[in-house]
């Protein structure tokens, strides 16, 4: 309960949710076997953390960024860059992501004091600006960046696949597993930290001023310094999320970690799975990983089962799962706006009044 | 004596339109001053000047005889300036404790503490359910603002300004659209406060009842303008009035 600072989700079927998401990330290596399930799993961590830090801007604060996805990327070719130059190591990576950090706090710092005073607006066209420039800054710059192709890198000895530390009932366990806890690891005491965060003091103004900004400000709350603080705060777990994540591909490019369609992934996530929750991010990022590596086999297989119809099979054609999972979005920000999270907590709420 | 607060010739003017017209005024610790004057005369623009909610076009304001015109709202909150507002402005979505809890966080200065969960400030918990208790709304704690009465968010409205527990309270209509038997209950927290000598009680009303057996003092706000300021029996009788702002209920 002190771990989670006293909000678990509310109601059993939410709580269910969330362990059962918990639980199975955890055990994914023992109970698959191969290397695909492993990325899924790794990508679900990442995104879930990276949508928490994200919720905690759009949920809690009512802030709408474009750039939050930028700060994982300084915090992944953090880590990556450093680890090409200087070569493999603990040192390099450490140096690495604690450059990110640096980085990705001096420029939420220069954003939100600059736009935040303003309308929320206002922010929102500064972040998308912010985050262009810097994703073309980081394809025009082949030298340093490795452009458009990115960089691939070493990592520690320990952390490589070829590593073997022998087998555990009945699986290898290889450099890949240990990179992979270390990033569960990660992405759950990054969750905790966020899941303090807003239920501190400081917390709790973020969500009086997405309710009523001027009100907060006649409290006495200086609210440019709280959503920009709440800026710098999101900004730095998410470089911290994206160097976990260069460490597990072992290379950081555009495509990876600064591409525009992983911020509107975060958003989708952040949406299907809860705004203002928190745990919304952990659901959403299960869904919409496991959809996006698994709807395509699955539209492919209705697809040859439709093959004697007309016009079906087109549509179910395994590269229209973009397509299906837009009308699976419609549908939820349509018959659940609350998200799977925020829904289920409603009518847990909805059956303790009555 | 220095004025608790003060403004001196403040304007403001939206495009042509003088909202609030060279008003010169000081308040003084322990006199309430009931304002009052038609729909549209500047009051409640008046109330935004000096808490900051709306920048002066020119003018000044003075908190004890310090010049915060260029302060802006949370700054002048924290010099003890409170502010209850007409239209209910609260934080619709949390609950009533949760409400009146931020303001108590507020008065206790704790703003960017993100290491420990709010539980753990126990003190601000206590100050929060204590100030509940004296508007009579302590077993409405868990309920969220939008179930409340408009009596009952007024009474949170009037509870969050008092937890900051300013030595200069303004209310605007506080007992506006208040059904007759909620209507004590706020006046009643208004004498107590007025009890105290060191507040400065600013209050903008229409009930004629409620200006006379609270107020000290009555300024008479017409146009933006200043139109007459003494105690209430003078400034009730004197023509002007009558005609501009009593007209056919005196």
């Amino acid at each position: 309960m002190r771990l989670l600072s006293g909000d678990p989700p509310r109601g059993w079927p939410a709580r269910a949710l969330v362990v059962l998401v918990a639980l199975a990330l955890a055990a994914t290596p023992l109970l698959f076997h191969g290397a695909k399930p492993l990325e899924v799993a790794e990508k679900i961590c990442v995104m879930a953390a990276l949508a928490a830090s994200y919720d905690v801007l759009l949920g809690y604060t009512g802030i709408v960024s474009f750039a939050h996805v930028m700060f994982f990327g300084v915090g992944a070719y953090g880590v990556g860059l450093a680890s090409y130059a200087l070569g493999p190591g603990w040192g390099a990576m450490a140096l690495g992501l604690a450059g990110g950090l640096a980085l990705s706090a001096a420029l939420a710092l220069a954003i939100g004091l600059f736009s935040l005073r303003v309308q929320a607006i206002f922010f929102a066209m500064v972040t998308l600006a912010v985050a262009y420039a810097f994703n073309v800054l980081a394809s025009q710059l082949p030298d340093l960046t490795g452009g458009e192709d990115g960089r691939s890198f070493r990592v520690p000895e320990l952390l490589r696949p070829g590593h073997h530390f022998g087998h555990w009932l009945g699986t290898a366990v290889t450099g890949r597993t240990l990179t992979y806890y270390l990033v569960l690891a990660g992405a759950a005491a990054l969750f905790l930290v966020l899941l303090r965060i807003v239920n501190s003091p400081f917390g709790r103004v973020l969500q009086a001023i997405r309710e009523n900004p001027l009100r907060a400000e006649a409290l006495g709350y200086r609210i440019v310094f709280h959503r920009t603080l709440a800026v710098i705060v999101t900004a730095l777990v998410a470089a911290f999320v994206g160097g976990l994540d260069a460490m597990w591909l072992r290379y950081v490019g555009p495509d990876t970690a600064l591409s525009f369609s992983i911020q509107i992934d975060v958003l989708v996530i952040v949406v299907i799975g809860g705004r203002g929750t928190l745990y919304g991010a952990v659901v959403g990022a299960a869904v919409f990983v496991i959809a996006e590596n698994y709807l395509r086999a699955l539209i492919g297989a209705a697809a040859t089962a439709t093959a004697d119809l007309p016009l079906l099979p087109n549509l179910l054609h395994p590269d229209r799962w973009l397509l299906w999972l837009g009308v699976l979005f419609i549908l939820a920000v349509r018959f659940a706006p609350r998200g799977i999270v925020g829904e289920l907590q409603r009518r847990h709420d909805e059956g303790r009044r009555s | 004596m220095t004025p608790a607060l003060e403004t001196r010739e403040l304007t403001i003017r939206f495009g042509g339109h003088v909202a609030v017209d060279a008003v010169s005024c000081a308040f003084f610790p322990g006199q309430l001053t009931a304002i009052v004057g038609p729909n549209g005369a500047g009051k409640t623009t008046y109330f935004n000047l000096m808490s900051g909610q709306l920048r002066a076009s020119s003018g000044a304001v003075l908190v004890r005889g310090r010049d915060i015109t260029g302060l802006d709202a949370p700054r002048r909150a924290r010099l003890g300036l409170g502010r209850a507002f007409q239209l209910t402005n609260l934080f619709p979505a949390l609950s009533v404790l949760e409400n009146v809890r931020l303001a108590c966080q507020a008065r206790a200065g704790v703003h960017y503490e993100m290491t420990r969960p709010w539980m753990a400030r126990r003190d601000i918990l206590a100050a929060a359910h204590a100030t509940l208790a004296r508007v009579g709304l302590e077993g409405r704690a868990g309920s969220a603002v939008s179930a409340l009465s408009h009596g009952d968010q007024r009474k949170l409205e009037v509870a969050m300004m008092m937890a900051l527990e300013p030595d200069i309270l303004m209310f605007d209509e506080p007992t506006a659209g208040m059904s007759v038997d909620e209507v004590p209950v706020v006046l009643d927290l208004i004498a107590q406060l007025k009890r105290d000598a060191s507040k400065t009680i600013l209050l903008v009303e229409h009930k004629m009842d409620v200006v006379r057996s609270l107020a000290d003092r009555i300024i008479v706000l017409h146009n933006g303008k200043l139109m007459a300021d003494g105690p209430p029996a003078e400034v009730i009788a004197s023509p002007l009035v009558r005609e501009a702002y009593l007209g056919a209920a005196a």
